[in-house]
């Protein structure tokens, strides 16, 4: 079954543009990655898919159920992680748990307790004096209390230090071998590249490109770097220049023996070819889109 | 039961602080009237001849050596006011304050309906006024015994009743404007539980603004009206219970087609 499914998705806030035509396919059991700059539509797709703002065009379903007329089945199943999450101010983080598993009748006691100590989460505490960190731990225990079958996260990892960080990674990854599905919006790309299966871009409200990690990586675009050059070659399919004291790169995507004719006549004492990372396929994708 | 007990919680002490406000005023104002009666048959005249100041409070109509009387006048002011402002903050902020303290993602990302939220939200907003009004006629009715003086059940009854439907009913039309707002209504609110007050004043001053009477609460709940005819009047009833279930009908619709913007 499909975890998320999307066909010409749209949503416009009166005339303004939030997303437009998206055809999104995350798979049950994957860990999917959302990728794209602030603005790009993401939380957008995201809060369409549950409930929180109505679309304006296209359908939707999630874990087969449709977003509209079964909106709160799915909301039963997903277990989801706002950019900025905001709780009731005098109540304590103990009683914000309860609250949401109450919601959800469940007694969620034992994990929440559980998922808090490895968070390194006080659970005593009032939610109002807590750091932006500590509230997005907050956050992320009540997304996944209650084990739901899918977890929706908004830029996850904003505010948590690089331990937690990892410790949270670490139980996303402990829950998806369990079976459930992983589906997270970030604009940190090696988090996408590194946790992700599967990720799809998005560029002013489109889906430009959705694949495996592994083939979004390796798109046939190479870095190229130049030690010690002292101008570029000229040759076409060049992109994403970046110069510095020590010599120059760029992203070269076309033929090879192209390449190394337009290199022949020029003077440098190193070169390197690697793999792009996500953000040299990301770059890639963005500005070809964009031209 | 969850989110209307939650909603209870959050309220607490703006209900406590308003049922102990109201019901201090109130209750001192009874427990002074022993000391007041030896002037009042005087005051009583004087208000008499004050003509338009009078009217406007419907004290024209009052005898003020009779404790009803005065408790009429009393009760219009304290709870009459007090009543109305703090169902009207109540209403205003209801579903709004989800947006606005930016919780409502958290709420509505739960397996909950918006109905669901709307209809324990409202109840909670009812319950409230309810305990305001019982808690200051329990206060006020010990404190008319402390001074030995008693209205007659049906009276007392009749007034309370009237100020209960009154701040109900402007409850339920600003829980329903607060489907439509994002930010804190607190000026909205406060606003529009003055106009209404100076709605009825107003069409107690001149017959030509008697159509005010339809439109404002406050004259089916005005305490020195009811002791006067020995009842509330039903005719203002009607346009009211009219305007409570626009509010509430308003509050359904609006939340359930609502974008929830981050």
């Amino acid at each position: 079954m499909k975890a998320i499914e999307t066909n010409g998705l749209t949503k416009f806030y009166g005339r303004a543009r939030g997303i437009e035509n998206v055809d999104l396919t995350v798979e049950e059991g994957e860990i999917f990655g959302f990728i794209g700059p602030n603005g790009a539509g993401k939380s957008t797709t995201i809060r369409t898919l549950l409930g929180l703002i109505k679309k304006s065009g296209g359908s939707a379903s999630v874990l087969g159920m449709d977003i509209e007329k079964d909106k709160e089945r799915i909301l039963k199943e997903v277990g989801y992680l706002p950019s900025e999450a905001s709780f009731y101010g005098g109540m304590r983080v103990k009683e914000v748990l309860e609250f949401s598993a109450k919601l959800r009748k469940k007694d969620c006691r034992e994990e929440a307790k559980r998922l808090s100590e490895r968070l390194g989460l006080e659970l005593d505490r009032k939610v109002g004096e807590l750091s932006l960190g500590n509230r997005k731990k907050v956050g992320i225990v009540a997304a996944m209390q209650h084990k739901p079958r899918l977890y929706i996260l908004d830029e996850p990892t904003s505010g948590l230090d690089p331990l937690i960080q990892r410790e949270f990674f670490a139980l996303l990854r402990e829950r998806n071998e369990e079976g459930a599905t992983v589906f997270l919006s970030s604009h940190v790309l090696s988090e996408i590249g590194r946790y992700c299966t599967r990720a799809g871009i998005l560029r002013e409200g489109r889906l430009i490109k959705e694949d495996s990690v592994d083939n979004l990586t390796g798109t046939g675009v190479k870095r190229v770097t130049l030690h010690g050059a002292d101008r570029l070659p000229e040759i076409d399919g060049m992109r994403d220049v970046n110069i510095c004291a020590s010599g120059m790169s760029f992203l070269y995507s076309g033929r090879a023996d192209a390449l190394v004719k337009a290199l022949a006549g020029l003077s440098f004492e190193d070169i390197t070819l690697t793999d792009p990372d996500i953000e040299d396929v990301f770059m890639h994708y963005y500005e070809r889109e964009g031209e | 039961m969850t989110l209307f007990f939650h909603e209870l919680k959050r309220d607490r002490i703006k209900l406590i602080v308003w049922t102990a406000a109201i019901a201090f005023m109130l209750c001192l104002s009874i427990l002074i009237y022993p000391q007041m009666t030896s002037q009042m048959s005087e005051m009583g005249d004087m208000f008499a001849e004050m003509g338009g100041f009078s009217q406007a409070f419907n004290m024209d109509k009052i005898n003020f050596g009779e404790f009803s009387g005065y408790f009429a006048v009393e009760c219009g002011n304290v709870l009459g006011l007090g009543g109305a402002f703090f169902a009207a903050l109540l209403g205003i902020s209801a579903l709004a304050k989800e947006e606005r303290e930016r919780t409502a993602e958290f709420l509505l990302t739960h397996p909950v309906s918006r109905s669901y939220v709307v209809s324990r939200k409202l109840a909670a907003v009812i319950a409230e006024v309810l305990i305001l009004n019982i808690a200051v006629a329990l206060a006020s009715f010990l404190a008319s015994l402390a001074i030995g003086e008693k209205i007659g059940t049906k009276l007392f009854f009749s007034v309370f009743l009237g100020y209960l439907l009154m701040q109900t009913e402007i409850a339920c039309v600003m829980f329903g404007l607060s489907a439509f707002i994002k930010g804190n209504g607190l000026g909205i609110g406060l606003g529009a539980a003055f106009v209404l007050y100076f709605m009825n004043i107003l069409a107690n001053l001149t017959d030509e603004a008697e159509f005010l009477r339809y439109i404002t609460p406050f004259s089916y709940a005005d305490g020195t009206a009811i002791v006067a005819n020995g009842g509330i009047e039903a005719k203002y009833l009607i346009p009211g219970a009219a305007f409570t279930l626009i509010g509430i009908a308003a509050a359904f619709i609006k939340y359930n087609r609502k974008d929830i913007r981050a």
